[in-house]
């Protein structure tokens, strides 16, 4: 039976403000079918973003949405999870917005890490401002910004997480369809903090100035680049040459920031009584 | 029964005083002269089940407040000035989206790194204009530790109450004087807990106005669900870009304060009865001023103080009314002129008014005010 994404979307909010042909909404129900899957109560669960197109999201969503300031996200969403840490947190948004303005507040979230699922949608670009270029926006391409060529060299998002002590690290494409509920799944059912990267497609202000002609020539390009991790092994330098790699990159088990801080209640707690 | 006494600092007693409000979460960053808050709250508030977070920087640390208090907590940050221009975005988040919290500025010299250990008070016009676009402001600069204790209560009763930041102005000197306080017992002062919906979930706006001008705030994790965004929104909480709807709702929140100046408002008054000058004077100069009353009252120099607790919204009515039977007024501050601007605004100079402006980290003294005065009369 088909599924039915209805039930968690908010009546009257679509239709929604991404262009055709765009991959958030791919991911979006991706987002939802992994919601379902994990039985998530809406009233526990709340889903924060910050700003750019990708951050709309919560909007149209029925959960306790909170769309916060450009880069803020994450830090929002530490609040409510160590205010409450019962609740399902997550958190959506873009790479500039995450990674560029945001970049501190996620690499230490990811050090602490809190219980959260993060979807990071990366489209390599800042498209609700027109298309500039982000960290994540390959070097040489062209953008409003960068009008001769990108000299930026990029961050790796899921290399970064890693990096930074995130305990579950994921990465697919808004190609994968069934791919991304699958990892959001895992990642919601990873205990600490999960990072799912999703290279997605930009075609108004991406595809249209790096030559893609179509939505169909960007999605196959991030079919054509995405090579699952477990088949990369098999794989010479040479061959991985501009290839991403796919699937569940990382996962290990570390104390769970919440749970931490529930042993300095105890230690307080304890020591305030002797 | 006697009372519980303590030797506390100011700092201390802000925190004490958050505690006492029933303050559960604190977020901060460490800096200089604020950071005694923060470590009191790292002590006390697990003791309580509360949880403190120290977040990567002053803006995390502000998002984290603001997330937990949309969970129902009543939940607090400190910083000083540096800080507190990072901290400007995301109060302004908190006003357009009407989330309570409480920041406690201890001012120190600027603009910039400035002077981190010294005093001072030119934050005033940061605390009413620092965050861009029109919004609501409350900014209280107590003097004492005592009522640094009280008047923190309060903040968090006036951002429960109006659902909004509320800025504590402390400064340098009386962050980390240290006075006796009588500690309240439970019930000795008022404490404001969150208007909850009463309507059903499913009718439940976040930004109703036909609930009256501060619709009360469900808490997320509750049966309640609804969206929260900082852009312009309409009464169910999304965005809209309606102009009817926008300049409804920007004019509901300035609102808020407006009508109700009177139960906000706070300002002492110390032998004003038959003054001829006025001093106008918060937070630590305030005591020199006071001092310099009675100085000049000896000189035969009919002197009085005025001093604003709420900075913000400025007691503006008793202000005016006071100016008219004055020949002076005269305003010390710990910047090159900051509430003075407000004082004439108000007053439109129906007497004169002079300032004095100090900026080398050092205070303003009783003397400097004396010889002011009588330089002018």
């Amino acid at each position: 039976m088909a599924f039915d994404y209805e039930q968690y979307l908010r009546p009257g909010k679509l239709p929604h403000i991404w262009c055709p042909g765009c991959g958030h909404g791919i991911v979006m129900k991706g987002l939802l079918r992994a919601i379902d899957r994990c039985g998530l109560q809406k009233n526990n669960t709340a889903i924060v973003s910050g700003t750019g197109c990708a951050s709309r999201l919560p909007g149209y969503v029925d959960f306790n949405t909170l769309h916060t300031a450009h880069g803020r996200a994450v830090a929002f969403a530490t609040g409510i999870k160590m205010a409450r840490p019962e609740m399902d947190v997550l958190v959506v948004g873009g790479d500039g917005d995450g990674i560029a303005i945001g970049g501190n507040h996620f690499i230490h979230a990811c050090r602490r890490n809190i219980d959260m699922t993060y979807v990071l949608m990366n489209n390599y670009i800042y498209g609700m401002t027109g298309g500039q270029f982000s960290p994540c926006t390959p070097t040489g391409d062209r953008t409003s910004t960068t009008p001769y060529g990108n000299p930026d060299p990029i961050f790796d998002v899921a290399k970064l997480a890693i990096g930074a002590g995130a305990t579950f690290v994921a990465r697919t494409t808004a190609f994968h369809a069934t791919q991304i509920d699958k990892l959001i799944t895992a990642g919601l059912r990873h205990k600490g903090m999960a990072v799912i990267e999703v290279l997605d497609d930009c075609p108004t202000t991406f595809g249209r100035r790096n030559k893609f002609r179509s939505v169909v020539e960007m999605m196959k390009r991030l079919k054509d680049i995405a090579v699952p991790v477990q088949t990369a092994g098999q794989m010479s330098p040479e061959q991985l040459q501009g290839k991403i790699l796919t699937g569940i990159l990382h996962q290990e088990h570390k104390p769970e920031y919440c749970d931490q801080y529930q042993q300095v209640i105890a230690r307080a707690q304890t020591a305030a009584k002797s | 029964m006697a009372k519980k006494v303590a030797l506390l600092q100011g700092n201390e007693a802000c925190a004490y005083g958050a505690l006492y409000a029933g303050c559960s979460f604190f977020g901060g960053y460490p800096i200089t002269p604020s950071t005694e808050v923060a470590e009191v709250m790292s002590v006390e508030l697990p003791k309580v089940g509360g949880t403190f977070i120290q977040m990567e920087d002053e803006i995390g640390a502000m998002a984290s407040i603001l997330g937990a208090a949309l969970t129902g907590a009543k939940a607090f940050t400190a910083t000083s000035g540096p800080g507190m221009s990072l901290k400007q975005e995301l109060i302004g988040y908190a006003c357009i989206a009407e989330i309570p919290c409480v920041i406690v500025n201890v001012m120190r010299g600027g603009p910039s790194t400035g002077m981190p250990t010294g005093p001072s008070q030119s934050d005033v016009m940061q605390a009413r204009w620092g965050t861009h676009g029109d919004h609501p402001a409350i900014a209280i600069a107590p003097s004492s530790c005592q009522e640094i204790f009280s008047e923190t209560v309060r903040a968090f009763n006036l951002a429960e109450t109006y659902r909004m930041p509320v800025q504590i102005l402390l400064d340098e000197i009386n962050g980390h004087m240290r006075e006796r306080i009588e500690l309240p017992e439970p019930g000795d002062l008022e404490v404001v807990n969150r208007q909850q919906p009463t309507v059903a979930p499913e009718d439940y706006k976040p930004y109703d106005h036909a609930q009256g001008d501060i619709p009360p705030l469900a808490s997320f994790g509750s049966e309640y669900r609804y969206h929260v965004t900082g852009l312009n929104k309409a009464a169910d909480g999304f965005p809209t870009s309606k102009p009817e709807l926008v300049d409804a709702e920007e004019r509901r929140q300035l609102r808020k304060i407006e009508a109700n100046r009177s139960l906000i408002e706070k300002n002492e008054e110390y032998r004003l009865e038959d003054a001829e000058v006025i001093l106008v004077a918060y937070g630590t100069i305030s005591r020199s001023a006071r001092s310099a009353v009675d100085h000049l009252r000896k000189d035969g120099i009919k002197a009085g103080l005025f001093r604003p607790i709420t900075l913000w919204p400025f007691p503006e009515k008793r202000m005016t009314d006071l100016a008219e039977q004055a020949r002076a007024i005269v305003v010390p501050e710990m910047n090159l002129g900051q509430l003075i601007l407000e004082i004439e605004r108000v007053t439109r100079r129906v007497c004169p008014v002079a300032g004095i402006g100090r900026v080398d980290g050092e205070p303003i003294t009783p003397a400097q005010i004396v010889a002011k005065v009588k330089e002018i009369l």
